[in-house]
C-alpha cells in the first residue's frame, strides 16, 4: 500500500526539497523500516527544488502476521484474515506504520527548519486505494473542515463485472496549505475510521492511541461521534467465534451467522429504538402483572434488557433468561454483573442458552413465558415446531410482541416493502397476526387477548403488536 | 433352607444383628462393588466406622450409592442391622423408586452367638443387653417383613445354614432376551377371533383344530413366535375363542403373552371382586358363562400368570400392552405393571370423558423397540422407534401385526363393528396423518458434551461449546431437520508437496494410498461451486408420508451448515427438474424408492457466495489492481531519479503479476445465474434411498449413476470428469498427474482422490475417504496472491494437517451414521443427533486453508 506527500516550493521561497528536513528523510536515499505488519519503506520519487514527493510503500507480510510472532499458526483464525485487503489498502496498518516511521515529524520538531515545521506549506497529500465505508462524500466531511481540498474518486469493484459497481474503496486526493505535522496526524487518525473494518491486528492501546493523536482537533470535529464511535465498533477481539467459523464453512461472512447482538454503530437505527424498546418492556411488565406471574421466562432475551427489569422487580421470584445465541448471554451476563450481585438475588435469576426449535423441559411449568421480538427471527416453517414447544409448556400466560407490518409506512429510512432488520424472516400485518394467535391459541388450548404497543396510527396502528394467550382450564381430575 | 434366590437385579437387604455374621456372608456371596455397608459408609463420612454420631450421614450416602447403583441395573447389597422397621423402610422405598424387588435376608442366629462373637471383636463392643434388644426387635419384626414391601423374604435361622446356604440368582419373569424370534407382535383383538384367525393364517401360521372345530393352537413352519399385545379380551363377539386359541399357543411355545388392562380386570371379575362391568367387560362375563368351569379356571390362571411385560431378543425388543418407558423396562414393581397395564395418564380428562394419555413415545429415546396397543390409531406409525399395534379392530378397524425383525407389517380389516366407542374411532387415515405433529426433538439430544458410537469410529466426542456454536446454526438458520438428515463431512488436502512453485500436489494422494494399501483409487474432477445435498421425493406424497412434507416442499436443497440453497419457489423448481431427470434415468424405479439422497456440488459458487466474492475476493483485487501499478510507477519513478530501489521496483511487479492472477482465478467462479438459468449442478454420490445406505458403495456405481442423471438433462446436470488409477502403479500415477496437470493448467480447481471402492477400512478405522489435490492458482483464492512467492511458500509449507485429518474422519463416520440410521428408519432424534455432531464439528478451530 501506496501514500505520497508532495509539496511544492514557491518562487524564492525554501526549496521543496526541504521536505526531508521535515520528514527526518533524506531525499536521496531510499530507507527501510521493519513494522509490525511488515517493512516499510520511505523514498522521493520527485525530489526538485520546485516539487518534492515523499512515498511511504508498506509491504505487508501476511504469512508472518497470521503466523504471529512464534511463528506458529494460532488455531481459528479466520480466511478473511488471510486473503484480504490488507496489503493493498490503506488501513490501520498504514496509519500505525506512519506513525512509527514518522514519528519525530508527527510531533512538529524539526531541529533544522523549526520555522517552516510551524508554517502551513502546500500540500498534496495521494492515498491510491482508500477502503472507505460511507461512500467518497463522507472522506469530504471528515477531511474538509480540517482545511483540505477532497477529491475522492470510487474505484470499481471488478471491471469485467460492471454490474457490480463501486468497490468500497476510493482514489483519495488532498490538497491544502497546512502544517505537515496536522496533515500527518490528520492521515493518522482518519484512514482507520474511513476504513472503518475489522483492525485485526491493533491492539486496544493503539486504539488509544490513535484517539489521543486527534487531541488537538478532535475535540470540535463536527464528526467526532462517528469516528470513536468507528474506533469502539471494532475493538473485537482476534479470533473468530465458533460460530463464526461455521459462517466460514458456508461461504458466507461471519457477521452473517454471529450477528444476534448489533454491533454498536456498525448499523443505523432501524427504528427510533430506545423509546419503542422502552414502551413494549414496559407493556410486557404491565401484563405480567397483571397475570400474576411470579415464575417468568424470557425467551429470546438478547442482551438482557426485560431480564434487568424483571430482576428489579421483586413481584418474579424466578427469572430465566433464554437466549440461544451464546453471544447473547454473555452480553447479558456482564450486563446484569451476574457475578456480583447477591446470593439472593442470583438465585432468582437464571440465563441458559436454549432454542424453541427444540423442547426444553427446564421451561416447563413456568407462570409465563415471554417472546419480545423473537418470532419474526424465525423462518415460517420453523414456526410449527416452535408453537409446540412455547405452547406445550404449560405456562399459565404466553406473551408474544412482533413488529406490525404495516406500520413500516410511516418509517422513512425505510424502502417500501423493506423489512426492519436484516434477519427478520417476515412481518406481519395486524390481520395476519390476529390470525396466528388465534390459531395457535386453537390449537393449544389457550384463549388470547391482542394490544398494541407504541404511538398508534388511526390507518397504520401502532409500531408494535402483542398478544397475551392465557391458558383455558382444563378438566382436571 | 435349600437355597437363597435372589433376582439378577433387586435391592437385597440383609437383617441381621450385631455379630450375626452379615459381612462375612455378603462378602462369601457377592461381589465385593454389590455390598454396601453402613459402617463403611460412616467411615467415609466420619473417618471412624463406629461413630453412631454420623450415622444420619451415612445412611444418606449409602442411599446415594445404592440409587445410583439400581438406576445403572446393578445388583445390590446394604450391609447393615436393619432390625427395625422404620430403617427398613427407606430401603423399601428406594428399590420401588428404581423399580426392583426388594429382597430380605435375615439372619437369625441365636443370641449366645452373637454375644461370643461380640466379646471377640476389639474395634466394637457392645454390652449384652445392647445384643438382646436388638435381638428382641428383629424377632418381633419378622412377621410383618412382607407386610412391609419386601417381595421375597429368606429366614436364615442357625449358623450352619448361613454358612452353608448357596445364593442362586434368578432371572426376572420379563427377562426373555435369549428369545431372538422372529416373532410375530399382534395388537388388541379384543375377542375377534375370525379376524385373529385371518391375520394367522396371513401371517403363515397353521391353525390346529379340536374335536369341535375349535381353533386350539397354531404354528408357523419356520418357528416363528406370535407376541399378544394384551387386550384379548372383551366387547368383541368370542372372547372365549379368541382365548383358547391363544392359550393354546403360549401353551405349546408357539406364542407369548402379555396382559392388559381388560384381562386384569376380567380376572377380578371372575374371582368374585367387585368390579364395574363396563366396557365390554359384560360381553365376556357373559359369553364365558356360557363355558364350563374347568375352562374358566384355566382362564384364571392363565391370565394370573402373565407377566407384565417382556424384554426379548438380546434386549433389542420390549413387548407391553400400553407401552414402556426406558427406565420400566426389565424392572419390576408395581409402577411398572401399572405402566403396562394402563400405560400413564395426565390426569385430565378429554371431551369424552376419557383420560388424556401423557404422550410417552415421543419421549422414548430408549434403544430397545418398544411394541404396543392398548390406544387404538388408524394406522400404526413408528415414533421414536416404537409403534402401536392397536387399529381398533373391534370398533371396525383392522386387526395388526408386526413381523420382527422384518419391521413389516400384516393386518386384516374386521368384518364389521362390533362395539362403538366412546370416542370417535378415526378411519380416514389421511385426515389424521395430516394432523401428525412434527417429530419432537429435545435440547437434550443435542446439547452438551456428547459422545456418539457410530458404526465406524466407536467414539466421536462433540464438546460443549462446539454444541452451543451450532445450536444457533442450526435454531436459526437451518431448515426443517425432517428435511436435514445428512451433512457433509470436511476433507483434508494431501500432505504438503516440496514441488518448486506448488503446496499440492497428487503424488503425496497416491503415496498416502498406496501406503494404506489401497489397489484402486478414482480422481475426480473437484467442482468450482459450493457444496449441495440434495434430497428430492418422487411426488407430494411420499414427501409427506415419509418426511412430514415440512414447508409443504417435496424435498429439499442445502448447504453444508444445512441452509437452504434456494428461496422455498427456486427450491422446487429445481426439484422438478431434478425429479424430471431422475425419473427418466429410472432411478426411483430402479432403486425402488419413493426419494432420493444426492451429495453434489451446485456450480456456479458465485451462486451462492456471491456476497462473499465481491466484499472479500473481488475487493481485494480491486485494491490490488490500483495500489501495485501506483506502487510500481512511483519506484519507476524514483530509479528514473537515480534511487536505488530495482529490488523493491521487481518484486512489486511480481506482486502486481499475482494480484492479476488472483484477480483470473476468483472470475472463474463467477457467471450470471438467473433462475435456474445458469446454474449447473454436479452430483458424485447418491448417498441414499428408502432403505438404503449408499454412501460406501464403489464410487463408479455413482459415477455410473450421476452421468445417468446428466444425460437426462443436459442442461441442468453436470458430469463429473475423473480418472482411475493404481496408486502403487507408476505408469497409472503418470496417467493421473498428467491429468490433473492439464486440468488445472486449464484453471481448475483440482481433483479429488479417492478410494474406488469408497469405504476402506484401514487398521484404525476407515481410511481417508477423499484427499484433495487443488491446483496452483485456485490456491490464490486460498493463501493470498502472493503465496507463490518464493519466502512465502517456504513459510506455507508447514502446514499441519493432523486435526484436520481427524475432523474429516469424525465427521465421515458420522455421515454414515446418520444415513445408516435414516435406512433403518430410526427416530428422526437419532438422525438429527448426527447430523447436529457434523455441525458442532465443524464449528472446531482448524487452519480454514486445508
Amino acid at each position: 500500500m501506496l501514500l505520497t506527500v508532495t509539496t511544492f516550493a514557491e518562487p524564492g521561497g525554501w526549496p521543496a526539497t526541504d521536505l526531508g528536513f521535515l520528514l527526518h528523510k533524506n531525499p536521496a536515499r531510499v530507507q527501510s523500516f521493519e513494522v509490525s505488519a511488515g517493512a516499510a519503506h520511505v523514498f522521493y520519487p520527485v525530489a526538485t527544488q520546485a516539487r518534492c514527493t515523499a512515498a511511504l510503500l508498506l509491504e505487508v507480510d501476511q504469512v508472518g502476521l497470521v503466523r504471529g510472532s512464534r511463528g506458529q499458526v494460532p488455531e481459528g483464525f479466520s480466511l478473511g484474515q488471510y486473503v484480504n485487503d490488507r496489503p493493498y489498502a490503506a488501513s490501520s496498518l498504514l496509519a500505525v506504520a506512519l506513525a512509527r516511521v514518522f514519528r519525530t515529524a508527527m510531533s512538529g520538531r524539526c531541529d533544522a527548519r523549526p520555522e517552516l515545521a510551524a508554517a502551513a506549506i502546500p500540500l498534496q497529500v495521494h492515498v491510491p486505494v482508500l477502503p472507505c465505508r460511507g461512500g467518497a462524500q463522507l472522506a469530504a466531511e471528515l477531511f474538509e473542515p480540517l482545511g483540505w481540498q477532497v477529491s475522492a474518486e470510487p474505484i470499481p469493484l471488478d471491471e469485467t463485472v460492471p454490474a457490480w459497481g463501486d468497490s468500497r474503496y476510493v482514489d483519495l486526493r488532498l490538497n491544502g496549505e497546512l502544517r505537515l505535522a496536522d496533515a500527518l496526524s490528520h492521515l493518522y487518525v482518519l484512514l482507520p475510521v474511513l476504513d472503518d473494518a475489522k483492525h485485526y491486528w491493533v491492539s486496544p492501546d493503539e486504539v488509544d492511541k490513535l484517539i489521543r493523536a486527534g487531541g488537538g482537533w478532535l475535540a470540535w470535529h463536527h464528526a467526532r461521534d462517528l469516528i470513536t464511535r468507528r474506533y469502539l465498533a471494532h475493538r473485537s477481539g482476534l479470533f473468530k467465534s465458533a460460530i463464526a467459523r461455521l459462517a466460514e464453512v458456508d461461504d458466507t461472512e461471519p457477521e452473517s451467522f454471529d450477528n444476534a447482538i448489533p454491533v454498536p454503530g456498525a448499523e443505523p437505527e432501524a427504528e427510533p429504538r430506545v423509546p419503542l424498546a422502552r414502551l413494549r418492556r414496559m407493556a410486557v411488565l404491565d401484563e405480567l402483572h397483571a397475570a400474576g406471574a411470579s415464575r417468568v421466562a424470557d425467551l429470546g432475551c438478547g442482551e438482557g434488557a426485560l431480564a434487568a427489569e424483571l430482576l428489579e422487580d421483586k413481584t418474579f421470584a424466578e427469572v430465566i433468561a433464554a437466549d440461544v445465541s451464546s453471544r447473547a448471554l454473555e452480553v447479558t451476563e456482564r450486563r446484569l454483573r451476574l457475578d456480583r450481585l447477591p446470593e439472593r438475588q442470583q438465585a432468582r435469576l437464571k440465563l441458559i442458552q436454549t432454542s424453541l426449535t427444540y423442547r426444553d423441559q427446564r421451561l416447563a411449568g413456568l407462570d409465563a413465558l415471554v417472546l419480545v421480538e423473537v418470532i419474526e427471527h424465525i423462518d415460517p416453517p420453523r414456526l410449527s415446531a416452535v408453537e409446540r414447544n412455547v405452547f406445550g409448556a404449560g405456562a399459565a400466560t404466553v406473551i408474544v410482541t412482533t413488529p406490525n407490518a404495516e406500520y413500516n409506512e410511516s418509517y422513512e429510512f425505510l424502502p417500501a416493502g423493506a423489512m426492519r432488520h436484516r434477519d427478520h424472516r417476515f412481518e406481519w400485518t395486524r390481520a395476519e397476526f390476529a390470525a396466528w394467535a388465534a390459531r395457535v391459541a386453537a390449537e393449544h388450548g389457550y384463549e388470547y387477548r391482542i394490544a398494541a404497543v407504541g404511538a398508534s396510527d388511526l390507518r397504520l396502528g401502532s409500531p408494535t403488536q402483542l398478544a397475551v394467550f392465557t391458558v383455558l382450564e382444563r378438566t382436571s381430575q | 433352607m435349600t437355597t437363597v434366590d435372589v433376582p439378577e437385579l433387586c435391592l437385597v437387604v440383609l437383617v441381621g444383628i450385631s455379630g450375626s455374621g452379615k459381612s462375612t456372608f455378603a462378602a462369601r456371596h457377592f461381589a465385593r462393588t454389590e455390598v454396601i455397608s453402613s459402617d463403611f459408609c460412616r467411615g467415609l463420612v466420619a473417618d471412624d466406622e463406629n461413630d453412631q454420631a454420623a450415622t444420619a450421614d451415612a445412611f444418606d450416602v449409602l442411599n446415594y450409592i445404592a440409587g445410583k447403583r439400581l438406576a445403572a441395573s446393578r445388583l445390590t447389597v446394604i450391609d447393615a442391622t436393619n432390625i427395625q422397621p422404620a430403617a427398613r423402610k427407606p430401603l423399601v422405598a428406594l428399590a420401588r423408586e428404581h423399580d426392583v424387588l426388594p429382597v430380605a435376608i435375615v439372619l437369625d442366629v441365636p443370641e449366645r452367638v452373637c454375644l461370643e462373637r461380640n466379646r471377640a471383636r476389639t474395634d466394637r463392643q457392645f454390652g449384652a443387653q445392647v445384643i438382646s434388644r436388638q435381638h428382641d426387635q428383629l424377632r418381633r419384626g419378622l412377621r410383618g417383613l412382607e407386610k412391609e414391601g419386601f417381595r421375597r423374604v429368606h429366614v436364615l435361622r442357625s449358623a450352619d445354614d448361613i454358612d452353608s446356604v448357596p445364593v442362586v440368582r434368578t432371572k426376572l419373569f420379563n427377562d426373555l432376551r435369549d428369545r431372538t424370534g422372529p416373532f410375530d407382535a399382534i395388537g388388541d383383538v379384543h375377542g375377534c377371533l375370525d379376524e385373529l384367525k385371518a391375520l394367522l393364517s396371513l401371517l403363515g401360521y397353521e391353525l390346529r383344530h379340536d374335536g369341535e372345530g375349535r381353533a386350539v393352537g397354531a404354528r408357523h413352519p419356520q418357528g416363528r413366535t406370535a407376541v399378544f399385545l394384551g387386550d384379548l379380551v372383551d366387547r368383541g363377539p368370542d372372547t372365549p375363542g379368541v382365548l383358547r386359541l391363544a392359550m393354546g399357543m403360549v401353551r405349546d411355545g408357539d406364542a407369548l403373552a402379555v396382559p392388559g388392562n381388560h384381562e386384569s380386570k376380567l380376572l377380578r371379575a371372575l374371582r368374585g371382586r367387585k368390579v364395574q362391568v363396563s366396557h365390554g367387560l359384560a360381553e365376556s362375563l357373559e359369553q364365558l358363562a356360557g363355558q364350563d368351569a374347568e375352562f374358566r379356571a384355566d382362564v384364571g390362571s392363565f391370565i394370573d400368570g402373565l407377566v407384565s411385560h417382556y424384554v426379548l431378543d438380546g434386549g433389542k425388543l420390549v413387548v407391553a400392552h400400553a407401552g414402556l418407558t426406558e427406565k420400566l423396562q426389565g424392572r419390576a414393581s408395581g409402577r411398572v405393571r401399572s405402566f403396562c397395564l394402563y400405560g400413564e395418564t395426565t390426569g385430565e380428562t378429554d371431551e369424552f370423558g376419557l383420560p388424556v394419555r401423557y404422550p410417552w413415545a415421543a419421549d422414548y429415546r430408549g434403544r430397545a423397540m418398544v411394541l404396543y396397543g392398548h390406544t387404538p390409531v388408524p394406522v400404526p406409525e413408528w415414533v421414536n422407534g416404537t409403534l402401536c399395534l392397536d387399529t381398533g379392530c373391534v370398533f371396525g378397524g383392522k386387526l395388526t401385526a408386526l413381523r420382527y425383525p422384518e419391521r413389516e407389517l400384516a393386518a386384516v380389516p374386521a368384518a364389521r363393528v362390533y362395539y362403538q366407542p366412546a370416542r370417535p374411532f378415526p378411519v380416514n387415515a389421511a385426515a389424521a396423518a395430516g394432523r401428525r405433529d412434527p417429530d419432537l426433538l429435545d435440547l437434550t439430544d443435542v446439547t452438551g458434551k456428547r459422545v456418539l458410537q457410530t458404526g465406524y469410529l466407536s467414539r466421536v466426542t462433540v464438546n460443549e461449546e462446539n454444541a452451543a456454536a451450532a445450536l444457533e446454526v442450526m435454531s436459526r438458520f437451518a431448515i426443517d431437520p425432517r428435511w436435514l438428515i445428512y451433512l457433509p463431512p470436511t476433507m483434508s488436502p494431501v500432505a504438503t508437496s516440496a514441488e518448486p512453485g506448488l503446496l499440492e500436489h497428487p503424488a503425496q494422494a497416491f503415496g498416502a494410498f498406496a501406503a494404506d494399501g489401497v489397489t484402486s483409487v478414482v480422481c475426480e474432477e473437484k467442482h468450482m461451486g459450493s457444496r449441495a445435498v440434495a434430497l428430492v421425493c418422487r411426488d407430494p406424497q411420499v414427501a409427506l408420508a415419509r418426511f412430514g412434507a415440512p414447508g409443504g416442499a417435496t424435498g429439499a436443497v442445502w448447504t453444508r451448515t444445512g441452509r437452504p440453497f434456494f428461496p422455498p419457489a427456486l427450491t422446487e423448481d429445481f426439484l422438478g427438474r431434478l425429479r424430471a431427470a431422475a425419473t427418466r434415468a429410472g432411478l426411483f424405479d430402479e432403486l425402488d424408492s419413493g426419494w432420493l439422497l444426492f451429495d453434489a456440488e451446485l456450480l456456479p459458487w458465485s451462486a451462492k457466495a456471491e456476497e462473499l466474492l465481491r466484499s472479500q475476493y473481488a475487493s481485494v483485487g480491486a485494491a490490488a489492481a490500483r495500489a501495485l501499478p501506483a506502487a510500481v510507477g512511483a519506484l519507476e519513478q524514483a530509479a528514473g531519479s537515480g534511487l536505488e530501489v530495482a529490488g523493491l521496483l521487481a518484486k512489486t511487479r511480481s506482486r502486481a503479476a499475482n494480484a492479476e492472477a488472483f484477480c483470473a482465478a476468483y472470475r472463474r467462479y463467477c457467471w450470471p445465474v438467473d433462475g435456474l438459468a445458469g446454474l449447473r449442478f454436479a452430483p458424485f454420490q447418491l448417498l441414499a434411498s428408502e432403505g438404503a445406505n449408499h454412501a460406501a458403495r464403489r464410487h463408479d456405481w455413482h459415477l455410473a449413476l450421476a452421468d445417468r442423471l446428466a444425460d437426462a438433462d443436459l442442461e441442468l446436470i453436470a458430469r463429473t470428469g475423473r480418472i482411475y488409477a493404481d496408486p502403487a502403479d507408476s505408469a497409472s500415477v503418470a496417467a493421473a498427474t498428467a491429468w490433473w496437470e492439464r486440468l488445472t493448467g486449464e484453471g481448475g480447481e483440482g481433483m479429488v482422490v479417492k478410494p474406488a471402492a469408497s469405504l476402506v477400512q484401514g487398521k484404525r478405522g476407515p481410511v481417508q475417504p477423499g484427499l484433495k489435490v487443488r491446483g496452483r492458482e485456485y490456491l490464490r483464492i486460498i493463501y493470498g496472491p502472493d503465496y507463490t512467492e518464493q519466502e512465502n511458500l517456504d513459510r506455507l509449507r508447514s502446514r499441519s494437517l493432523g486435526h484436520k485429518r481427524s475432523l474429516a474422519l469424525r465427521e465421515y463416520a458420522l455421515g454414515l451414521e446418520s444415513l445408516d440410521r435414516v435406512a433403518a428408519a430410526e427416530p428422526l432424534w437419532r438422525i438429527h443427533e448426527c447430523v447436529f455432531a457434523v455441525l458442532a464439528l465443524e464449528s472446531e478451530p482448524v487452519d480454514p486453508r486445508l
